[in-house]
């Protein structure tokens, strides 16, 4: 097991008042799967992800990784954000090497890893270009080469798919996968697109509001390479549908 | 086309200045050597430039104005970076930074005189002052104004300090900083000239206050114009070199 969640839970003081932002979340991550945290906004989807990540944990129970408790951002685990955090005054080669630079590692072969990363995500002749000269998907792809330059265990997504066009958006889907089964990363991907979740993921953690908490997990039997269309596909849609729909409060297993 | 338009306006914008002043010189009362036509001075001008007065009070004005502006500039971001980053002790130095502000320049130039004599170190330190606060405030402001989203990514990939400052912080916040820095030439120009009124027996000041006592408002009036014409130089350097350099960050359009 890569990352125990136990009794996880996160409370702000906003205008002194106290406001709950998550609660009483258990989950157990294995290592090389594809987790989705679905659920609509102020569902705590994001707070968790950030939790676990490290960028702001959690103030009760417990987030482990590895067996450690998670206190902040680890160089293991790369983030990837919704507005894609390239830097603009860096070309593309320079924004994918940035992660290798702290790294003690010769230039040539930083260069050669960033170049490789580069061409796996397929914009290679891009690669001294600026990132304001490219298109959201592609900026993307280099927020995704980056990350992937470090070799990282854990992928963080949160919702990097949300700005881009429909059709961009499931290319880059088709893409992520991909590389997802050559490189074998964990990866914990935030979204609130059904269709999404339900095309990416080996579990969907389905999240609601008002606290924000985790409803239900559902394994998506299905293969990867999926097809949108197909009856399996739908079903495992349709209970998802459904899972939103019920206002149970029981925690239910899915296996479908 | 756009380049040769400008040049046209500038053309009819100094017509336009020098056909007022040649009017008002017709039509007022005064004597010519207290209010001089835009010939005589021309002339004063050409004399300056021949026997080299003119050369060598810029000389020494550009002297003590690039050692005040760019010392000033480099304390000023320095310290305007660290503070930036440091906004606990920021809100103790902020105080003290917003009451010495609005204080002019020239206010501290009997205390400076009285402390340094007159030469070059009054000008220079006069230009000190202009420039520090406007760059010191803008740095401030523009690393706050740094999407937090660079600092949560260096965070991530472990980019500590000092890497932390150099590679990500300044670039970040380096747009804003330039407009700063942009802005304080301007005012540092404008109190050159007053330091070196009160300040110093030579440049472009002093050589104003020289005209005046000798009644050569010839003179006097070629020294503004030549004055306004080195800012207005300085600032389109400083616009090209600017361009320049946030074309190679990348980061403006």
């Amino acid at each position: 097991m890569q990352i125990e969640i136990k009794e996880a839970g996160k409370t702000y003081i906003e205008n002194g008042q106290e406001f709950t932002a998550l609660e009483g979340v258990n989950l157990n991550i294995e290592k090389g799967e594809f987790i989705c945290l679905l659920g609509p906004s102020g569902c705590g989807k994001s707070t968790l992800l950030n939790a676990i990540a490290g960028f702001d944990p959690v103030n009760c129970g417990s987030i482990k990784i590895d067996g450690e408790e998670v206190k902040e951002p680890s160089t293991r685990n790369v983030t990837i954000f919704q507005n894609y955090g390239l830097l603009p005054w860096r070309t593309v080669l320079s924004n994918v090497e940035l992660g290798l630079e702290p790294m003690k590692i010769p230039k040539e072969e930083r260069r050669s890893i960033a170049e490789n990363y580069i061409k796996l995500v397929g914009l290679m002749e891009f690669k001294d270009s600026y990132p304001r000269q490219l298109s959201g998907g592609m900026q993307q792809r280099v927020a995704i080469a980056r990350a992937l330059a470090v070799d990282p265990d854990i992928l963080f997504m949160d919702e990097p798919f949300g700005a881009l066009d429909a059709i961009t958006r499931m290319k880059l889907q088709d893409d992520i996968l991909e590389i997802c089964k050559n490189e074998k990363k964990t990866i914990i991907f935030v979204t609130h697109d059904i269709e999404e979740a339900v095309f990416l993921a080996d579990r969907i953690v389905v999240m609601t509001p008002n606290p924000g908490k985790v409803k239900s997990v559902v394994n998506v039997p299905l293969t990867h390479y999926r097809d949108r269309t197909s009856a399996d596909f739908l079903l495992v849609r349709d209970k998802i549908f459904e899972l939103f729909n019920l206002k149970s409060d029981t925690y239910i297993e899915y296996n479908i | 086309m756009k380049r040769l338009l400008s040049i046209k306006n500038v053309i009819v914008s100094l017509a336009i200045l020098i056909g007022v002043w040649q009017i008002l010189f017709v039509v007022s009362d005064f004597s010519p050597t207290l209010f001089p036509s835009p010939l005589q001075a021309f002339w004063a001008l050409v004399d300056m430039c021949v026997d080299g007065t003119l050369f060598t009070n810029i000389a020494t004005s550009m002297y003590r104005f690039a050692i005040g502006y760019i010392s000033s500039i480099v304390v000023a971001v320095i310290l305007g970076l660290i503070l930036g980053r440091l906004p606990g002790i920021f809100k103790y130095v902020n105080p003290t930074v917003q009451l010495l502000r609005p204080i002019s320049p020239t206010a501290w130039m009997p205390f400076i005189v009285l402390l340094f004599g007159i030469g070059d170190v009054p000008a220079i330190v006069i230009i000190f002052i202009a420039a520090f606060f406007p760059v010191l405030l803008s740095t401030v402001a523009a690393v706050g104004n740094i999407d937090p989203i660079y600092l949560k990514v260096s965070k991530n990939f472990g980019i500590r300090q000092p890497q932390l400052m150099w590679k990500v912080i300044f670039p970040a916040a380096f747009p804003q900083i330039a407009n700063g820095v942009h802005l304080a030439l301007g005012t540092a120009w404008i109190f050159l000239v007053a330091g070196e009124m009160v300040g110093a027996q030579s440049g472009l000041g002093y050589q104003i206050i020289d005209a005046r006592n000798n009644v050569r408002a010839d003179i006097l009036l070629a020294t503004i114009i030549v004055i306004g014409l080195i800012g207005l130089l300085l600032d389109t350097l400083l616009k090209i070199i600017e361009k320049k350099v946030l074309k190679a960050w990348g980061g403006v359009k």
